[in-house]
């Protein structure tokens, strides 16, 4: 019996409007809707709206807008005037920012403490930041000394479902910053919050078709893509979709960053901080129900402390409050969607048959909508699937080591590459960890950090490019003369 | 019946407040074409001190706040500034001769060049920061940190934004500044004060006493307890030996930023070109971490 409970402190859904149905968002004005499918709020699988389907001509027409733009007013802003519409942006986002964050919660699912807290917040701050680099671009040393860094032209960018505001944040601020037009497609499953974002463009008055958004599923990205007009791909997913636009692009001159899968190794030493550790291993696997890329879903824990570390970690999941994603008070929310909730069932049953010991916490699930309980893997060997694949969910695969050699060949020992974390009070073996790790990103006694100045990518299979920081601006320039490219359509 | 405008009375600001000075002096202020604006407090020894005081207490804040925050402040005041825009146009106008037109121009640029600082804030280490591959095994990473307390001779002519100029790239790395206004022209600067009291800014990040430059600025360039200074508002300013000044400077070893000479003399650089990132490398210091790897 808990000693107490809590009272329900639900989040007024008040402050945001959703219509009935959505069109496209091109050349700074809504289409009418047509070809429509439902967006789900997967707490209860009510309908929220419905988004329209792009095809070919959409995707033409959004391609061509964004072109007009780029060769029109667009293209001949001076970098200050770029960064005050960037400003702009930044400033409305701050404004409205808990009717983003609702919104956000309701269509994605997640607690709206970390919409309200960090998705939207931090979207403003990646606007904010890339603002002020768009007239210092000559500072970033993006080219050799003397050469102007050019924008690509017209950028397609494809964005997941885990964190649908702040991927499109991370993908357009500095695509505007260094004057780039932009289409978009947000995920199938959580496509309003960019249907919202369309309309701070036009609160800001941003030039029509600088950016354009367009909803569908797999075939519009896959158009959008492939399409001939299109500089430069910007794509977060799947490894397995990442893979597909590498071989799509393949010998012509567009450009791709990607950002793509990962199992994070989240490595405790037995001298680390144990109840800090814990609390970050915790927030590096069930932030967001686990549906992270870079989570820490390996947890490689030394194993003279393995017993502690298990047993605190049960005694604090078991304080999770998982359910209703708009009170206050929830930790966990949501699965996305069915699917996902399909794939992290499978995949924890065949760790089960594998040999895995499954655990999670007595907690009452909700019964409408897409739930996971918070759930431990022990005993799990670094063949199981468990330990291999992507689970994106609120799953923690535990795993020992006896010395550091060990820890980093097993925290290696991986096709993905893009984050890591490492646990130990002594500095100088935290940084002969991060030396060894194949990862992008290296947390040291934290985990989950993000901030616009610090670039954020992969090694490996986890994809190429940076975003962040002044190496994210490099994907959105090319220094190649113009007279060699071809460019300047 | 005509209404009688209301007057503002044109005060310091020191510490996020607004008094007169203490030597109980002030000067009256005159347009281009010599028509009395108003009376002026004409700041003494002891308000410089005073500002000294209050820039110093605001230090820790302000250099501890994160790039971010100071980033935001600064947005911030660029968006007061603006609201403000009419207000400094007449100051500007009058004070400088300009067209309403001309000083419209003068007013835009202020603005956009505090937009200009406010990107910079967290833009700084990276530009200027640097990981150093040292032969050994240890993490070895340099990067920039305010410098302390800058005073600061605003330009003489321009008194906008020449003033925001000197002022942006001081506070834009976490320095607080004592500023010493243009003597002939300190109506924007006290306006100036007055939105930065209402931009978010702490209190004492910058403090800014109207007066004689020829008689406070010694003083400022003595003080022991400023690190930097910058001599801008040495030119046009009349009695003031700016090589004396960077004399005294040398009492404690303040970084100086030198005013630009031209055939021998100082001059007033033409605050509209692109500022670079002169103004914030010279009120910096680089601090260098050493750390070692292994197990």
């Amino acid at each position: 019996m808990p000693p107490f409970d809590y009272a329900p402190a639900p989040e007024s859904r008040s402050v945001v409007t959703i219509s009935p149905t959505y069109g496209f968002f091109i050349d700074g004005a809504f289409t009418r809707p047509k070809a429509t499918f439902a967006t789900l709020n997967p707490a209860d699988e009510s309908v929220l709206a419905e988004v329209s389907q792009a095809g070919p001509k959409d995707v033409d027409a959004a391609v061509a807008a964004a072109r007009r733009a780029f060769q029109g007013e667009w293209g001949r802003l001076s970098g200050a005037e770029r960064g005050k519409y960037l400003f702009r942006i930044a400033r409305i986002l701050q404004e409205r920012s808990r009717e983003f964050a609702v919104l956000e919660t309701l269509d994605n699912g997640k607690p709206i403490k970390e919409t309200r807290d960090f998705d939207v917040p931090t979207a403003a701050a990646h606007f904010f930041y890339h603002a002020g680099w768009a007239d210092k671009l000559e500072y970033a040393a993006l080219s050799a000394p003397g050469a102007a860094a050019r924008p690509h032209g017209v950028v397609a960018q494809v964005i997941p479902w885990n964190f649908p505001l702040l991927m499109l944040a991370w993908k357009i601020a500095p695509a505007l910053a260094t004057g780039n037009t932009v289409v978009l497609k947000p995920a199938e499953s959580t496509p309003l919050s960019a249907l919202l974002f369309a309309e701070v463009c036009q609160q800001a008055e941003l030039p029509p078709g600088v950016v354009n958004i367009i909803t569908g599923d797999g075939r519009t990205g896959q158009a959008l893509v492939e399409h001939p007009d299109v500089d430069k791909i910007a794509f977060t997913g799947s490894t397995e979709v990442g893979k597909t636009i590498a071989r799509a692009i393949a010998g012509t001159a567009k450009k791709a960053t990607l950002e793509l899968g990962g199992k994070a190794a989240n490595v405790v030493f037995d001298d680390a901080p144990i109840d800090q550790a814990v609390e970050g291993i915790v927030g590096g696997i069930f932030f967001n129900q686990g549906q992270v890329c870079c989570a820490g879903s390996r947890l490689l824990v030394q194993e003279n402390v393995h017993d502690e570390v298990v047993a605190k970690l049960k005694r604090r999941l078991a304080t999770l409050r998982v359910g209703d994603p708009m009170d206050k008070n929830t930790d966990l929310g949501a699965i996305n969607s069915r699917e996902q909730l399909d794939r992290i069932t499978t995949l924890v049953e065949a760790g089960v048959a594998e040999g895995a010991e499954r655990w999670s916490p007595a907690c009452t699930l909700p019964t409408k909508g897409y739930w996971y309980p918070p759930t431990l893997l022990t005993g799990v060997a670094q063949t199981h699937r468990v330990a291999t694949e992507e689970i994106f969910g609120p799953v923690l695969s535990v795993l020992t080591f006896r010395t550091p050699q060990e820890a980093v060949a097993k925290a290696n020992n991986t096709a993905y590459g893009l984050s890591a974390g490492v646990w130990t009070e002594k500095g100088s073996r935290i940084l002969w960890m991060a030396d060894q790790l194949r990862a992008g990103v290296v947390w040291a006694n934290t985990f989950n950090r993000f901030d616009p100045t610090s670039p954020f990518g992969g090694y490996k299979e986890s994809g190429y490019g940076r975003e962040g920081g002044r190496h994210g601006l490099e994907a959105y320039v090319t220094t190649t003369p113009a007279t060699l490219t071809g460019a300047t359509r | 019946m005509t209404r009688l405008d209301v007057r503002k009375t044109y005060k310091l600001y020191i510490g996020g407040a607004f008094p007169r000075s203490e030597s109980g002096r002030s000067y009256a202020v005159q347009s281009a074409s010599g028509e009395f604006l108003a009376n002026a407090s004409m700041g003494s020894r002891k308000d410089v001190r005073d500002a000294v005081v209050a820039a110093r207490g605001a230090f820790g804040g302000w250099a501890g706040a994160t790039p971010y925050n100071r980033g935001q402040v600064l947005y911030r005041v660029a968006e007061v500034l603006e609201g403000r825009r009419a207000q400094f146009i007449d100051e500007v106008a009058a004070g400088e001769g300009l067209t309403a037109r001309a000083a419209a121009t003068v007013v835009d640029a202020a603005v956009d060049r505090v937009v200009w600082y406010a990107g910079w804030t967290d833009k700084i280490a990276q530009v200027l920061g640097s990981l150093n591959p040292v032969a050994g095994p240890y993490f070895n990473v340099s990067a920039p940190e305010p410098t302390g307390v800058v005073g600061v001779l605003a330009p003489q002519a321009s008194s906008l934004l020449g003033l925001v100029s000197v002022v942006a790239p001081v506070i834009a790395s976490g320095n607080t500044a004592v500023v010493v206004s243009s003597a002939l022209r300190p109506l924007p600067a006290v306006t100036l004060g007055e939105v930065l009291a209402t931009s978010d800014l702490p209190g004492g990040v910058v403090n800014i006493v109207t007066a004689q430059t020829a008689e406070v600025a010694p003083w400022l360039a003595a003080h022991r307890d400023v690190n930097a200074i910058d001599l801008a508002g040495v030119a046009g300013a009349e009695g003031v030996d700016w090589a004396g000044l960077e004399a005294e400077a040398a009492g404690n070893l303040k970084r100086v930023m030198r005013p630009r000479i031209e055939g021998g003399v100082p001059v007033e650089p033409d605050w509209t070109a692109a500022p670079g990132l002169e103004r914030i490398r010279a009120f910096v210091e680089t601090k260098t971490v050493w750390h070692p790897k292994g197990l």
